[in-house]
């Protein structure tokens, strides 16, 4: 089944509720998923020609300091640990690839959960709440988040198979639904260089929508695309380092609502997850269209 | 009039004091506040009171109905008033699929669109909607009728039975089996009178009547690919 969210912030002042607002809505969809949830939070920047890269180690004593330190040393940089649960959030002023490829040769067993200038991504094992509690979600700014809680129907109950799928720089997404051409979509974006960590299909999705986002295309343009390519259902929200969007597979076999008000634009698989949203008795409410990309942006 | 507030009462306590009214019950008047889409409000009820949900609901909201008169002021979730047997529900704003599945009588009423398969597999009941209805609406219907005042998405009627569907406005599609047919006196009075009732503008006189053309009763050789 699995439940999504997202959230967009239109009005700045809201920023350091996002988390607290993206927890309540997370939680409401607890009893469609409570195999394990997740969330990312698009946050302040790094600073200029640093990036952010969300890790993961199932120690949750595991030394993140060390780490950084070890990381600062090797490629000859600042860089700087904080730890959230059983992730952390590296800051380095290094560029995105050589620190990838520096944590693949010395800390095979890290995983990145998500990278890029503004997004941050955890995701593990249990219902909503404990996972909201355990990153501590609710104290989280930001200016866009978007969240999800796992049934798993297609592959494996893991930390790693956990949504939301950050596959490119900035980009995340949420999966409602399943995909029955992902082994294919997966060999054809592995030989265009894509990396993918697991054999779940919403990854695939995530790749392929980060895929033609860096052949040029806008978000927008790239899910449209995705209606030809992708085969299965789905309803998918997708976030980027300034936009949020949500597409419905073509016969809308997953449910969708979307609510926005002039503070904030919220999606959620059922009203029950907008509900609770300050201003939500007052927002425009529909149901997105099947085959139709909703996008929101901001300049 | 008693009001039930749902941030104070759990659903289920809800349902069950409705469950358990008796016949000559003068308790008929009810009103429910703070619903937040919570599913399955008012699920079973079979006693002629009249509920005023004050805001929007969750999946299957009256469904099953009996004699019950429900108004929903506000949106409905998936599969409003699915298996509805008599007395009514209206939705004040828009429902999600699957409104009115499976009906086997009464009258849903949806002020607002309604969207994909509303009306699948509908046995009897009657279903008037003031806007627009999603793809593949009354799939497989069997009897009753759907009034649509504003548009039909793709597949409407698709592998229909009996039941006879008006559009006053653009049909995107017609699904497997269903065919346009002509209008007749009888089917403009169907129309008045169910638009009567339902309290939504419309002139039966613009309404088209789409149904089934009758060639996937049997099984036919030449119609194998449409099975």
């Amino acid at each position: 089944m699995c439940g999504i969210v997202g959230l967009f912030l239109k009005n700045e002042a809201l920023r350091p509720l996002l988390g607290g607002w993206l927890a309540r809505m997370l939680v409401e969809m607890g009893d469609r998923g409570p195999d394990s949830a997740g969330f990312a939070v698009y946050r302040r920047p790094a600073p200029e020609g640093a990036v952010k890269i969300t890790l993961f180690h199932p120690d949750p004593a595991f030394a993140w300091a060390a780490l950084a330190e070890g990381f600062a040393a090797g490629l000859g940089c600042r860089a700087a640990a904080e730890r959230r649960g059983n992730h952390a959030v590296l800051t380095a002023d290094v560029d995105e690839a050589a620190a990838r490829a520096w944590i693949a040769a010395h800390h095979p067993e890290l995983r990145v959960m998500g990278f890029g200038q503004r997004i941050e991504v955890f995701k593990d094992m249990g219902g909503p709440a404990a996972v909201a509690e355990r990153f501590g979600l609710a104290g989280m700014d930001g200016t866009h988040a978007l969240g999800h809680t796992r049934m798993a129907t297609e592959s494996a109950v893991t930390t790693e198979h956990s949504h939301p799928f950050a596959v490119g720089a900035e980009l995340c997404l949420v999966h409602n639904g399943s995909l029955s051409n992902h082994n294919s979509l997966r060999r054809n974006l592995a030989r265009h260089g894509i990396r993918f960590d697991t054999d779940n299909d919403s990854e695939v999705a995530a790749g392929y929508f980060a895929h033609q986002m860096q052949q040029g295309a806008s978000l927008a343009e790239a899910m449209e695309a995705g209606l030809a390519d992708l085969d299965g259902f789905y309803t998918f929200a997708v976030g980027t380092r300034d936009g949020f969007a949500v597409l419905r597979d073509p016969i809308a076999c997953k449910p969708a609502i979307l609510a926005e008000t002039d503070d904030w634009v919220a999606m959620g698989s059922e009203w029950k997850a907008i509900a609770p949203l300050p201003g939500a008795e007052r927002a425009t409410v529909w149901e997105p269209k099947p085959a139709t990309v909703y996008a929101w942006g901001r300049a | 009039m008693i009001t039930v507030d749902l941030d104070a009462t759990e659903v289920r306590e809800l349902n069950h004091r409705l469950h358990h009214l008796p016949a000559d019950t003068n308790e008929r008047l009810w009103r429910v506040v703070n619903p937040r889409g919570k599913h399955a409000l008012l699920a079973g009820l079979d006693r002629p009171v009249a509920v005023t949900i004050e805001g929007h609901v969750g999946y299957y909201c009256a469904g099953m109905n009996q004699e019950a008169e429900v108004i929903i002021d506000g949106h409905a979730g998936v599969g409003v008033a699915e298996n509805i047997m008599s007395g009514t529900v209206r939705v004040r704003g828009n429902a999600s699929q699957a409104a009115a599945a499976s009906g086997q009588g009464g009258l849903v009423v949806i002020e607002g669109d309604a969207s994909a398969r509303c009306g699948i597999s509908m046995k009897g009941v009657d279903i008037v909607v003031g806007g627009s209805v999603g793809h593949m609406s009354a799939f497989m219907a069997q009897t009753g009728r759907l009034v649509v005042c504003g548009d039909a998405g793709a597949d409407l009627g698709d592998s229909l039975y009996e039941a006879a569907i008006y559009v006053q406005g653009a049909v995107a599609g017609l699904g497997a089996d269903c065919e346009e047919q002509p209008m007749t006196d009888a089917d403009r009075a169907a129309v008045a009178d169910l638009l009567a009732r339902a309290g939504l503008p419309g002139d039966p006189a613009r309404f088209r009547r789409y149904g089934s053309a009758r060639r996937l009763y049997h099984f036919h050789v030449d119609h194998a690919d449409q099975y």
